[in-house]
């Protein structure tokens, strides 16, 4: 088991290395003199050659990026070029609500799209299987934006439930909260749904002409007791997997559901900081964006093995 | 060797490929949704029934009319004409991002699946990488140093989408690369260069158009995520994406963003189906 930990890291090693040479080399890439692109053509010698010290934009190149990664693992982010804040309070911050976002939506894909799911494989080929289906392929075409906006038109400006766009802390109003991320993570889990869906409709379909399947009906088993305590519980593995492994394009999807919904999260910070030049925050936001999915896809990695030791083969 | 290569991929086969994508119903349909949005990107000119940035101040914000068939804007632009001069920037970014993909992805994993070694190594890795970000984050990133325009976000969309298309041209190289005929050309002294180009990528090329087609709607999707965030084409340059994002400040004239939306949704929809349909279409032609 040591041993297939060990792999896994030796695997994931390269990768962040690469990961963070990249970040890293995105003030590098900044096209002609970087302090220029960061302050604007107004900005004085004497401000430019403070930046220039400030981000070691003098030292040789492999100094820069040991010093930045020496910075980063200790917590230190640098700061907004914009208002000084110190980037990594800015992330504490949107941490939270990227995060209360992206776990919201993943359970409402997970609560629309696994009982669709199993509709559509018990009642394969019927009219209920078709619909689901169509509605499945339907939801992933639908762009995200559009998406929340049809949302916002119908709930918000048409009925009046709810406010279009706000957010409130979970620690502070968990009501109000939850109330306010209601349309958001309709909005991104409903793409993942459909994913879940086809998943779980192919996944039930498979474990359902299994031979324990046969037995528990053999042995006089209720048909619902056989599909949700001996077909569900089995079916479900994949799904999970499937869900972990969208964890990215969830957070991708997040920065455009941030950006509809005016949420102060990761993804409208990324945003912000590109219209404002701020490097630093934009190096920050993106930073802690991937790590979190390399973090995700390692965890199920060990929660997969857990569960199946025949992978670590 | 004069003899014509044994390429995989023959012209009948070609032809019942294509026979049976036409056998395929949504792929049909989706093929005809492409080939108007084509037409009308192609014809804008003569089709739009105006100027897609000329303003009627008689008319802002103007419901769908007989003048106006799917409204007007917050400036008094006609909705119509602006959708229809929208599709010749999504279908120009769709287009030239995934050729860009497709060409750079092919020779790093070419290069990767041929040779192997450390080119394989260092070309994987730095795709490994690239995968570990979220597609859009990754635009975002480049976007980001690149500053905001048309151009900056092609050249964001195709880098995101060429560790995909390098993945599954290495495998496919990997694969075709120890088929008798192509150790035969090695055993009879070929040039590594010809050996690829004659015998290893008409073994690729298959998949390659197939996984064109399905990356196709994704390219799509983020050129008009990044167009609705303000990072794609810059106005007065008529988007879809960029079309919903002002809409958002209008929320009376619902036409602003349905239209433009469906535009979307509809054209992701069909390129979905196309790609299914040769996938389907290309599984068959293995099955055979």
């Amino acid at each position: 088991m040591l041993r297939y930990f060990a792999l896994r890291l030796a695997q994931i090693g390269p990768v962040v290395l690469v990961v963070s040479f990249m970040v890293f080399s995105m003030t590098l890439l900044l096209p002609g003199d970087p302090t220029l692109s960061m302050l604007g053509e107004g900005a004085t010698t004497a401000q430019r050659q403070a930046l220039r010290t400030e981000l070691g934009l003098d030292l040789p190149l492999p100094v820069q990026y040991g010093r930045w990664v020496g910075r980063i693992v200790t917590g230190d982010f640098g700061r907004s070029l914009r208002n000084r804040q110190p980037i990594v309070d800015m992330l504490a911050e949107r941490i939270p609500v990227t995060l209360q976002l992206t776990i919201l939506s993943m359970l409402v894909s997970i609560l629309i799209g696994v009982p669709a799911g199993i509709v559509a494989a018990v009642w394969r080929n019927s009219w209920a299987d078709i619909g689901v289906t169509f509605v499945a392929m339907f939801s992933m075409a639908i762009p995200p934006f559009w998406a929340g906006m049809l949302l916002i038109m119908l709930v918000c400006i048409q009925l009046g439930w709810l406010p279009p766009s706000g957010y409130a802390a979970f620690s502070d109003a968990p009501l109000q909260s939850l109330r306010m991320m209601i349309l958001p993570t309709l909005t991104l889990g409903a793409a993942m749904a459909g994913l879940v869906m086809r998943q779980t409709r192919a996944s039930m379909l498979e474990v359902m002409s299994a031979d324990y399947v046969r037995t528990a009906r053999a042995k006089g088993a209720r048909e619902a007791r056989v599909i949700l305590h001996h077909g569900l519980p089995n079916a479900f593995i994949p799904v999970l997997t499937v869900v972990g492994l969208q964890f990215g394009t969830l957070l991708g999807g997040a920065v455009i559901t941030e950006s509809i919904f005016s949420l102060p999260g990761l993804g409208s910070m990324v945003i912000d900081a590109i219209f404002n030049r701020d490097f630093p925050a934009v190096q920050g936001a993106i930073l802690v964006i991937v790590t979190g999915v390399l973090l995700l896809n390692a965890i199920i990695d060990v929660v997969y093995y857990l569960v199946d030791k025949r992978i670590a083969r | 060797m004069t003899a014509a290569p044994p390429s995989p991929v023959s012209r009948g086969v070609v032809r019942r490929t294509i026979g049976r994508l036409l056998q395929h119903r949504l792929a049909c349909f989706g093929l005809a949704v492409c080939a108007l949005v084509a037409l009308l990107a192609i014809f804008a000119d003569v089709i739009a029934p105006y100027d897609p940035t000329t303003s009627h101040y008689e008319a802002i914000k103007a419901p769908p009319q007989a003048d106006f068939l799917l409204g007007t804007d917050e400036l008094g632009r006609d909705v119509l004409s602006r959708i229809i001069y929208g599709a010749r920037v999504s279908l120009e970014v769709t287009i030239v991002s995934i050729a860009g993909a497709v060409v750079l992805g092919s020779l790093l994993g070419m290069l990767a699946g041929y040779f192997r070694g450390w080119a394989d190594h260092l070309i994987m890795r730095v795709m490994d990488g690239m995968m570990a970000f979220p597609m859009l984050v990754l635009a975002l990133g480049i976007v980001a140093v690149l500053g905001p325009d048309l151009i900056n976000a092609v050249i964001a969309i195709t880098i995101i989408n060429v560790p995909n298309f390098a993945r599954m041209v290495r495998a496919q190289v990997l694969y075709v690369s120890q088929l008798d005929y192509v150790l035969a050309a090695r055993a009879l002294g070929a040039h590594d260069a010809k050996i690829m180009a004659r015998y290893v990528w008409p073994g690729v090329v298959g998949n390659l158009v197939v996984y064109a087609s399905l990356r196709a709607s994704s390219a799509l999707i983020t050129e008009s995520s990044l167009a609705f965030l303000g990072l794609g084409a810059q106005p007065p340059t008529p988007s879809w994406g960029q079309m919903l994002s002002t809409a958002m400040q209008y929320w009376d004239a619902w036409w602003m963003s349905l239209f433009p939306g469906a535009a979307i949704f509809f054209s992701v929809l069909a390129l979905n189906f196309v790609g299914d349909g040769l996938r389907d279409a290309l599984d068959a032609r293995l099955n055979d």
